[in-house]
């Protein structure tokens, strides 16, 4: 018999999350912010079908970065869980923050389980409250941790460098074309100093949680037409118009689930 | 070493699970005794509190789903502003004859269910899978439909594939049926149907369907006990929604009691409201 290899405990982890950090790393970035009316969330992303950013509840969103199959069963899990808990109790009763724990339970078991291969994935859990004091935005790492973030955060690709740029240029009560401009430009950027890309409508992922929205549900995806004008700086495309036939209906007067008796 | 899974706030594999896009599965593997239906009941007949007359209509460009507002328990009236009409999702509706209390957690249940696949799937399930659904739901609850706790669904909404409103009803067995028209199902329904039959036409517009229903509520409470008329002392009418291809609409108050007024105003000349030609 052989023996194995001795491996400190402190080594195991840091190679786990080196590990992990590495497949995140690969990807391109999800940038999160604040402005005047909520949470816009901007990825890019080519794919029409593979979302990195998805509505969880009310008004709370998520967006991952990593592996594809590893974070969509969380976010299938992280449903789940705020259906099942607004069906057991209220809508109401619904929160990131419950959501973002859940999560690095999960993930920090995970991650420590000798058995098991670390995610390699980061998530963010973002939920807009009635004023911007009350919008939070929590960040997940692979190995469980949260971090209570504050008006913009950045996961995946060069995360470090994107988020030096937003940190000088973000400032709160952003409308949302200015939002969206700045996150799409810190998206473009060239991390070695080149000139900057050009991302266009096809290239972006882009929803916002809208606490203006009369709805109950508060997420929304800005897609086509809508979010070509808003890349184009056109202020007018940041109402609900004609073309976000997504939009139409949602106008319920007695909401879903708050209507029993 | 494997990974405590019981003693950490760990998702449970339930909900890690791929592959459903039903919460109902997902309650089935995870917590079956929320199951609407699944409760173990005792012998006999239970009393509880009904739900009375649902009524829909097909119109030019949508659907028209409305309900009377009372509750009855035997010959007392248990609630007099009860609501029976309800959005499902956005371009569908849901209107409940029956047991009330099962009958709303039924709603309850099937509006989670359409919600909870469109956030999983991305999409919306057709109006073909959402009158399925319902079907499953209904059939959940026969057990205790054997024991007088029936729940008889009405399910409305806008076909956006085929351009048109729809309307499906229902039995206790979950038997389903779409109807041509216009549909009636609950205690008044035979009156309320029998209204729709001499003025229900293909091409009414939103407002003449809105007016048609409320004008079919008003003979099923003529002639039913248990249906709920418009109660101008109080302010409690019915409730009508409309779903077209601007999704769900439901009538605000004011364009409810408009209707009302008028129909109840016009009656007091002619009692037994509009009459059709006899050729």
């Amino acid at each position: 018999m052989s023996t194995p290899f001795y491996v400190s405990p402190q080594q195991a982890m840091a190679d786990r999350a080196e590990y992990a950090r590495k497949g995140i790393a690969r990807g391109r970035s999800v940038v999160v912010l604040t402005y005047a009316d909520g949470i816009v969330f901007v990825a890019e992303n080519t794919s029409r079908a593979l979302h990195k950013v998805s509505e969880i509840y009310d008004k709370i969103a998520f967006a991952a970065v990593g592996r594809y199959n590893e974070f969509e069963n969380l976010r299938i899990g992280g449903v789940r869980y705020a259906d099942l808990r607004g069906y057991t109790y209220d809508r109401a009763d619904v929160t990131a923050r419950g959501l973002a724990n859940v999560y690095a339970q999960t993930l920090g078991t995970i991650f420590s389980s000798v058995g098991e291969k670390p995610y390699e994935v980061e998530l963010i859990v973002a939920e807009v409250g009635r004023t911007a004091e009350d919008d939070q935005i929590y960040r997940l790492t692979p190995d469980g941790s949260v971090v209570d973030e504050k008006n913009y955060v950045v996961v995946g690709g060069n995360a470090d460098s994107i988020g030096n740029y937003l940190g000088q240029r973000h400032r709160s009560g952003f409308s949302l074309t200015e939002a969206v401009k700045v996150a799409v430009d810190s998206l473009a950027r060239d991390p070695n100093g080149g000139s900057p890309r050009t991302l266009t409508p096809d290239q972006l992922e882009v929803a916002v949680l809208d606490r203006q929205r009369f709805q109950q549900r508060k997420f929304k995806r800005i897609l086509g037409g809508q979010l070509a004008r808003l890349l184009d700086g056109d202020q007018s495309a940041e109402s609900d118009d004609s073309d976000d036939a997504d939009d139409k209906g949602k106008l319920a007067a007695t909401p879903p689930g708050d209507s029993d008796q | 070493m494997e990974a405590n899974t019981r003693g950490t706030g760990r998702l449970p594999a339930a909900f890690l699970t791929p592959g459903s896009s039903s919460f109902l599965d997902f309650l089935e593997a995870h917590r079956p005794e929320l199951i609407p239906g699944r409760r173990r009941l005792p012998e006999g007949v239970i009393e509880a509190p009904h739900g009375t007359t649902i009524v829909a209509a097909v119109f030019d460009g949508g659907v028209v789903l409305a309900g009377d507002r009372r509750a009855t328990m035997g010959n007392v009236i248990a609630q007099r502003d009860m609501e029976k009409v309800f959005p499902a999702d956005e371009y569908s509706a849901i209107g409940i004859a029956g047991t009330a209390g099962l009958a709303i957690e039924m709603v309850r249940m099937f509006q989670l269910e359409l919600e909870h696949y469109e956030k999983i799937e991305g999409t919306v399930l057709s109006l073909e899978g959402k009158a399925n659904r319902l079907t499953t739901m209904i059939r959940g609850n026969l057990g205790m439909a054997m024991q007088g706790l029936a729940v008889v669904p009405m399910f409305a909404g806008y076909d956006l594939d085929l351009g048109r409103g729809r309307i499906f009803t229902y039995d206790v067995t979950g038997g389903r049926s779409e109807e041509r028209g216009f549909a009636a199902t609950g205690s008044g329904s035979v009156f309320a149907r029998g209204s729709m039959k001499k003025l229900h036409r293909d091409d009414l517009t939103a407002d003449q369907a809105a007016t048609m229903v409320v004008q079919a509520l008003y003979d099923a409470a003529d002639d039913d006990s248990a249906t709920g008329g418009p109660d101008l002392a109080r302010k409690i009418f019915p409730i009508v929604s409309l779903i077209t291809e601007d999704g769900f609409r439901r009538l605000t108050e004011a364009e409810v009691t408009e209707i009302a007024v008028s129909i109840t105003d016009q009656r007091l000349a002619h009692p037994n409201g509009p009459q059709a030609p006899l050729l």
